[in-house]
């Protein structure tokens, strides 16, 4: 069993599990933060941003400043935005049979996988999964297209060049293979491609693997997934969360006993406790408005905006903001308030108990009705007609590179009376923002990550009791600026395996049984003997049959019809019916052999006594028979009658197998 | 325990099923590991209260989660009906339906539920109403298939019933249509509209009996868009107060109704009417044509047969049944020709208004049911839920097509179906790689004989070769040689002869190889 290593982002993965005769990729991830080295796509015509200073080597050639510009210190490039995609030279994805998706925010590189790889099999993932995950490539492709940009870069790539280049830039890597936005048309065939599948439901491959998708509590639809086959089990655990936010929780006891447990997807800002971000993020937005100011929330279109609105709903009227209008701005945001209400199923009790009176389960619906909410598809059209300040804006990309939120940056940025409240976990606000240094408007760091944080993992690891763990090797030390905090990384016996970009490890993991079927008629002919207390021995001989991975054990054709009837036809359907030599075992205990031997007509028997055993001669018959521990020897002269009547009274002492 | 319903046509003790033909003296909870409610009907879920509550059960009861929403709601409509408005005794109460509710594990489609260590069970999508689903039963390699209602085709709100080869054992099907093939739905769609086109026309009202949810939204839809287009200003109304509560379940529960609503709902919710109004109980007397849903569907009781004693006297009016009635409801007496009817304190009601029969309950027909039959491929069929003439035919058919076994048996009646499963066993994965690389070889066209050692410890059963039986065992191998004298009588020299039986034994042996 082998593992094949993508992505080396350990929230966005991309591995290729190969077990038994399958090949099965678990997520596809596609990692954006290679984004943060681009200057932002303005939608609206921005004179700071296409007024920014070229870049150049210290050498005085000029040819780099058309790509690269200089703001703050910082080099970006400019170009369309470019995305780091899994490995594809690793493995032939054309070999895949099948991808396992856990949650929507992992299945972003799924176009390049299943357009551009030769890929032929089969995508399984959860209704909402799709449906979610179809909407942020809406966005994504939407925020990419309807800017379209001149220029494509490329001359920095070059590798002499880029390493003279200053980080982190300089330390980009495989920017060669880095891909610009797929198209929606791309984004469609993709889709197509997935079957829909519900928690706990057992899906077959090939007869040889079944894999299941169990609630992980993390998003709308997440799923972990259990890889299995009758005697191995693993399980791959991928952003679960064990908060009681909207998802169904987590499914852990299906967990349990694993060979490996692979994990990814866990918290990536270990010491923020998410309730207390939500505190802050409502008194900073409160604190903000109350100013007189205007509040910017970089997000994506789905996901903690819900359990944000939802905060919010509780807090505005307590708050005294009532009458500030809070717009969400997604070209997918009429879409993504209207799916989360009907995905009951998919929800935690309290809001399936909701659904049951009938009400919608999260309270954005009132928020819309009462008109405190409003979203729009982009800025332009209505929203600029009702556009009030101060207000509070929910929109995207939280990278800062693309969408809506760049306008909002470019127009707040300059006054101390705004705030921006990063919320989403994925960038690293200080890089998000560095394209709009020199920045007066306040920035606040609320990073809302509900996945498991190491306390979690190590519980879970506990309960769970794999034999081996498996995961990203960032998880196996601790955080590069935190590097006292050893409590910050997964602590268990025997210590977790870890993997890179591009590596294979081999699992270790010996299969020993597989699962046969023995037919019923077969059965019935066995003739079990019992060897021990409580166990039993029975020889089998039958034929075996293969299909589609499954074996069955049927009885032996009946014997050969008489020789006088016999056609060649025949005689080629009656399997090699040879009489397998059986396996003796025990011992002779030499009086009563010696009785029995007296007792079928041999007379004049002596025993003599050696190191080893004893010496049986019977001197009429002229034959002599050595019996020791584990073994018998007969000798005599060629008179077979008389050879098979003293074989068939020695083997009633023996046991055959 | 499949379904737990109700029979609509007695007010008496023969409304609820007799338990005691689960056990006579043990407690069901002991005897059944679990229920199983395929859909919102009250002759699939009508008696679960008085099972589970007045009889006593503490056990599992599955079902969707529509149905587990929808449930409790039509029990307390029906519980109303029988007690408040008709004041029977020896019912359940409106805490019984809720402390039932509260034994309720809600399944996902598709979703594998682990009942116990054996027993597991899967829910697959049936169409016949929201939430509605077929059920499959499985304990090792053996199973059954139980339907419930189910529709094969789609309709305006729901999609066809789906299942996947699962070869059970037994498929146990509906077969309430068993000989009907109904013509194509768009006929009978013009035919439904034509009919109350030209009654509201000439100025007559139209009563549709209709249960509260289900066939009720399909049949709005459908009036919703004819008035649409037909710019029609004769009022349309929805009894009761429980039609906006049903179309904002169809809202929620979206994701069960069929492919086109699912994809337009961000645009258009279907299930908000423009022309279909609330019913007061008043707007019966108002002069002029008008269209009414009213509940409850057989016209056994309730709105529907209050308007229905008010409209039957006029040969204006028509009355549209659009679903099947059981036996004993007025809804049957009218539609098989009865045109008197006594009705309570003796008083004769005389129909003379139209009556229409529009088969638009969500049934599979005969052809219908063949398919699933064909999708399954079971072993058994055994029908149930229909007229027994009807279904005897079906049977004949099933048997003839299918080749398999089709059954049908009475109430109090037990067929029982012998089956022999494979024993699983494990096989030591070094003994299998033996035997099928040997398989593999070109010259091995015939099957071979695999010889191994079956060890049997408890329950678990592990076949490996005999040589690993042994070392498992701590068992020794006992060797048996024999050596005899041979007597040979040859000219050649010693060496020579030895030589020459030396390659002729080594040639034999090879050839038995």
């Amino acid at each position: 069993m082998k593992l094949y290593c993508l992505s080396g982002h350990p929230t966005l993965p991309c591995n290729v599990l190969k077990f038994k005769s399958t090949t099965i990729m678990l997520d596809c991830g596609l990692d954006v933060t290679s984004t943060l080295n681009f200057l932002p796509l303005p939608l609206v015509q921005s004179p700071r941003l296409s007024n920014l200073p070229g870049w150049s080597l210290k050498d005085g050639n000029a040819f780099l400043d058309k790509e690269l510009k200089e703001c703050s210190g910082h080099v970006f490039v400019d170009s369309v935005p470019e995305f780091c995609l899994p490995e594809t030279e690793l493995i032939d994805l054309s070999t895949v049979d099948v991808i396992l998706i856990s949650n929507y925010h992992c299945m972003m590189a799924l176009p390049y996988i299943t357009e551009h790889t030769g890929f032929t099999g089969t995508v399984y993932a959860t209704e909402p999964t799709v449906q979610i995950g179809r909407l942020l490539m809406e966005e994504l492709v939407n925020f990419i297209e309807r800017v379209p940009k001149a220029q494509s870069a490329s001359l920095w790539k070059n590798k002499g060049i880029q390493r003279l280049l200053p980080s982190p830039l300089k330390d980009a890597v495989g920017v060669s293979t880095w891909r610009g936005c797929y198209t929606m048309q791309e984004v469609n065939s993709a889709l197509s491609k997935i079957q829909l599948v519900g928690y706990s439901q057992k899906i077959e491959l090939f007869g040889a693997v079944q894999v299941t998708p169990l609630s992980s509590g993390y998003a709308l639809g997440s799923s972990n997934w259990i890889i299995q086959s009758h005697y191995e089990k693993v399980s791959y655990v991928s952003g679960s969360s064990l908060l009681t936010t909207h998802p169904q929780p987590m499914d852990q006891a299906s967990l349990k006993n694993s060979d490996v447990l692979i994990l990814t997807g866990l918290t990536q800002i270990p010491t923020a406790n998410p309730d207390g971000m939500v505190g802050e993020f409502c008194s900073n937005l409160a604190l903000t408005v109350r100013n007189g100011g205007n509040v910017l929330v970089p997000c994506y279109p789905s996901g903690v905006i819900y359990d944000l609105l939802e905060c919010l709903y509780q807090y505005i009227d307590s708050a005294g903001l009532s009458s500030v209008p809070f717009y969400f701005i997604s070209p997918v945001a009429n879409s993504s308030l209207e799916f989360s209400q009907i995905f009951a199923e998919w929800l935690c009790h309290n809001k399936q108990s909701k659904v049951y009176l009938p009400e919608p389960p999260f309270p954005h619906a009132e928020l819309i009705q009462t008109n405190k909410l409003k979203h729009y598809p982009s800025i332009h059209g209505d929203f600029s007609n009702d556009f009030r300040q101060p207000c509070v804006v929910f929109t995207g990309h939280p990278s800062l590179r693309f969408g809506d939120v760049v306008h909002f940056m470019e127009l707040w940025g300059k006054s101390s009376l705004n705030t921006v409240i990063f919320t989403e976990p994925d960038f690293s606000y200080l890089e998000a923002l560095a394209p709009y240094q020199p920045l007066a408007m306040k920035c606040i760091y609320c990073p809302i990550d509900t996945r498991l944080n190491f306390i979690q993992v190590s519980k879970l690891l506990k309960e769970a009791q794999p034999l081996h763990v498996v995961c990203p090797e960032q998880y196996t030390q601790p955080p590069p600026t935190q590097s006292h905090r050893m409590d910050l990384m997964i602590d268990c016996q025997p210590p977790a395996m870890s993997y890179r970009r591009a590596e294979v490890l081999a699992l270790p993991f010996k299969r020993r049984y597989e699962k046969i079927e023995i037919m019923p008629e077969l059965a019935d002919s066995l003739v079990p003997m019992e060897i021990k207390p409580g166990i039993s021995l029975a020889t089998v001989s039958a034929v075996l049959h293969t299909k589609d991975n499954k074996h069955v054990l049927q009885p032996p054709p009946r014997p050969a019809q008489p020789p006088g009837k016999k056609r060649k036809r025949v005689s080629e359907d009656i399997p090699d019916c040879k009489v397998l030599k059986p396996l003796l075992s025990g011992s002779i205990p030499v009086e009563q052999f010696v009785q029995t031997l007296e007792k079928h007509g041999f007379s004049d028997i002596k025993v003599e006594d050696t190191a080893k055993g004893h010496i049986v001669l019977l001197q009429e018959a002229e034959t002599l028979i050595q019996i020791e521990e584990d073994s018998t020897h007969i000798i005599c002269d060629n008179d077979e009658m008389l050879r098979v009547r003293l074989r068939d009274l020695v083997l009633k002492f023996l046991q055959k197998f | 325990m499949l379904d737990c319903g109700m029979h609509m046509g007695f007010n008496d003790d023969r409304r609820f099923p007799d338990f005691s033909y689960i056990t006579q003296n043990g407690r069901l909870t002991d005897f059944l590991d679990c229920v199983i409610i395929s859909h919102f009907h009250l002759d699939h879920c009508g008696a679960l209260p008085y099972f589970s509550e007045m009889v006593g059960y503490d056990g599992p009861i599955y079902m969707t989660h529509p149905t587990q929403a929808i449930c409790p709601i039509l029990l307390e409509d029906y519980r109303k009906i029988a007690v408040d408005k008709k004041g029977e005794a020896n019912f359940f109460t409106s805490q019984m339906i809720k402390d039932c509710m509260k034994k309720v594990v809600a399944v996902h489609l598709h979703q594998t539920v682990q009942v116990d260590d054996e027993l597991e069970i899967k829910a697959y999508y049936a169409g016949h109403v929201l939430g509605a689903a077929m059920f499959q039963i499985k304990v090792g390699s053996e199973s059954v298939v139980y339907t419930g209602d189910y529709n094969m085709t789609p309709d305006r709100h729901l999609g066809a019933a789906w299942i996947d080869r699962c070869r059970p054992n037994l498929l146990i099907t509906e077969s309430t249509y068993a000989t009907t093939i109904r013509d194509s739905k768009r006929c009978r769609e013009r035919d439904f509209l034509k009919k109350v086109h030209e009654t509201v026309e000439r100025g007559g009202k139209v009563l549709i009996p209709v249960f509260a949810l289900g066939r009720a939204q399909e049949l709005c839809i459908l009036l919703e868009t004819f008035w649409e287009r037909m710019n029609l200003k004769v009022p349309i109304y929805f009894s009761t107060g429980l039609t906006e509560k049903a179309n904002h379940y169809y809202k929620l529960f979206i994701t069960w109704t069929n492919q086109k609503i699912r994809k337009t709902f961000v645009q258009r919710n279907m299930f908000e009417f423009k022309h279909i109004k609330a019913f007061d109980r008043a707007f019966a007397d108002n002069p002029g044509p008008m269209v009414v849903f009213a509940t409850p569907g057989m016209l056994h009781a309730g709105q529907s047969l209050q308007i229905f004693r008010k409209w039957a006297g006029n040969e204006k009016n028509m009355v549209i049944m659009p679903g099947y009635c059981v036996q004993g409801t007025v809804g049957h007496k009218i539609l098989s020709g009865q045109r008197k009817l006594e009705m309570e304190g003796r008083q004769v009601l005389e129909v003379k208004m139209q009556v229409e029969y529009m088969s638009f309950s969500a049934h599979a027909d005969a052809k219908g049911i063949m398919q699933l039959v064909g999708q399954a491929e079971p072993e058994n069929v055994l029908l149930v839920h229909g007229e027994a003439k009807k279904m005897e035919f079906l049977r004949q058919k099933i048997e003839q097509e299918f080749r398999v076994s089709c059954y049908m048996p009475a109430n109090g009646e037990t067929v029982t179906l012998p089956t022999s499963p494979n024993i699983p066993v494990g096989i030591s994965l070094g003994l299998l790689k033996r035997e099928m690389a040997q398989g593999l070889l070109p010259e091995t066209k015939k099957p071979r004989l695999l010889h191994g050692t079956l060890i049997m410890k408890d329950s678990n059963l592990r076949l490996v070769s005999s040589e690993q039986a042994l070392k498992e065992l701590g068992l020794a191998e006992h060797q048996l040689r024999f050596t005899c004298r041979v007597h040979l009588q040859d000219t050649r020299k010693e060496q020579e002869t030895a030589l020459r039986v030396y390659s002729h034994l080594k040639s034999t042996s090879l050839m038995a190889r």
